[in-house]
């Protein structure tokens, strides 16, 4: 356990900080999600069009 | 007054890192995955895979590549986390994240670790489990062989260590293409044997920083001379081993050129340094070798990726 105290408000150059991190995770995130569907994509290739009636 | 305020913002960080809060910018955490080493292993993966003519499909090769360099990029921010205590007290090193208050060492160690773990599973995924296994290695290889083991203990640190930054073209070829060949091995033992010139030139001139850190560089144990014979003596196997993929058919022409003038002007450099050992004029000739060894490395590498994804191989014999 630590005494420290967190601070109580973030200065406007820390919450500038914040929004850039929180932007760059969610970009990550959404390249995450994209990666995943072009992989399942290429992996399957053109034989996933090809199901059976 | 700068050491007050210093520590006031270091207090400060810590109290956000308390809150469960960074104090870091984005350009932060990038600076964590050493953008340049991760633009060497991007450069010569990419050449590890151009070389393997891969059947892949260009989006799996493209994802694969991508991994590798996320690897790459998580096993520098593990060693920044690591080497935080010796990064703050050399000069090339102190603005580095951690050492420089931006970033609290537990946000590099978990961002380090989810990097790694994340690049390996999707390499995994998008290519085979041999490259996947081939990157973890890499990882672990260059974070606990190297910085957790060697680094502090003996001069052989780079030498051994460079096994990790020499790993890229092999992880590349095994992830395009399922297997290992003498290709990507030749490109690793040229990057491998390249390592030893290259870091020892830096540590020539750099001697005062590892000395101040405790760093066991060459120069700082066997000394400036025995490290300027060695010097030597790698880039006479280097030189030759430039020219190793001609023998096995994948360098054309234009890379027997560059690698034997490349390789030429290695060796006149690495002689300089040998031969000269006082003052400013032996610094700046180590300093003209580690920049050259650079280029040449580069040169070597540009000139295969022209060959091969640009259609300008000619083969040198028949």
């Amino acid at each position: 356990m630590t005494d420290r105290k967190a601070p109580q408000s973030l200065t406007p150059e820390e919450q500038k900080r914040r929004r850039k991190r929180s932007l760059a995770l969610a970009l990550t995130l959404g390249a995450l999600v994209l990666i995943f569907y072009v992989v399942t994509i290429a992996k399957l290739g053109p034989g996933v069009l090809k199901r059976p009636m | 007054m700068s050491t007050m305020s210093n520590s006031l913002t270091e207090t400060r960080a810590e109290s956000l890192a308390t809150a469960g809060l960074s104090q870091g910018d984005v350009s932060d955490f990038f600076a964590l995955l050493k953008p340049r080493v991760m633009f060497l292993v991007v450069f010569t993966a990419l050449v590890g895979m151009v070389v393997s003519h891969p059947t892949v499909h260009p989006i799996l090769a493209f994802v694969s590549l991508l991994m590798i360099a996320v690897g790459g990029g998580a096993s520098g921010c593990l060693n920044m986390w690591w080497d935080a205590d010796i990064d703050a007290v050399m000069t090339r090193t102190r603005k580095r994240p951690i050492p420089a208050g931006k970033i609290q060492p537990g946000e590099a160690l978990a961002f380090g670790v989810t990097l790694s773990v994340g690049s390996v599973i999707i390499l995994g995924l998008a290519s085979n489990w041999l490259a996947a296994s081939l990157l973890a290695f890499t990882i672990f290889f260059y974070v606990v062989v190297y910085s957790m083991w060697l680094k502090r203990s003996t001069p052989q640190n780079i030498v051994i260590g460079g096994a990790a930054g020499a790993l890229p073209p092999i992880v590349a070829q095994a992830a395009v293409t399922g297997h290992v060949s003498w290709d990507s091995i030749v490109l690793f033992a040229i990057i491998f044997m390249w390592t030893p010139p290259h870091f020892w030139a830096l540590a020539l001139v750099k001697s005062g920083d590892y000395e101040r850190a405790g760093v066991p560089m060459m120069p700082n144990v066997a000394g400036p001379d025995s490290t300027r014979f060695q010097i030597l003596a790698y880039t006479v196997l280097l030189a030759p081993l430039g020219l190793a993929p001609v023998a096995l058919g994948f360098g054309g022409l234009a890379y027997a050129i560059v690698a034997l003038v490349g390789g030429l002007g290695m060796l006149a450099l690495a002689v300089q340094v040998y031969r000269l050992r006082q003052g400013e004029p032996a610094m700046r000739v180590a300093q003209q070798l580690f920049g050259f060894s650079i280029l040449y490395l580069f040169l070597l590498f540009a000139t295969l990726l022209a060959e091969h994804g640009f259609g300008l191989f000619r083969p040198v014999f028949g």
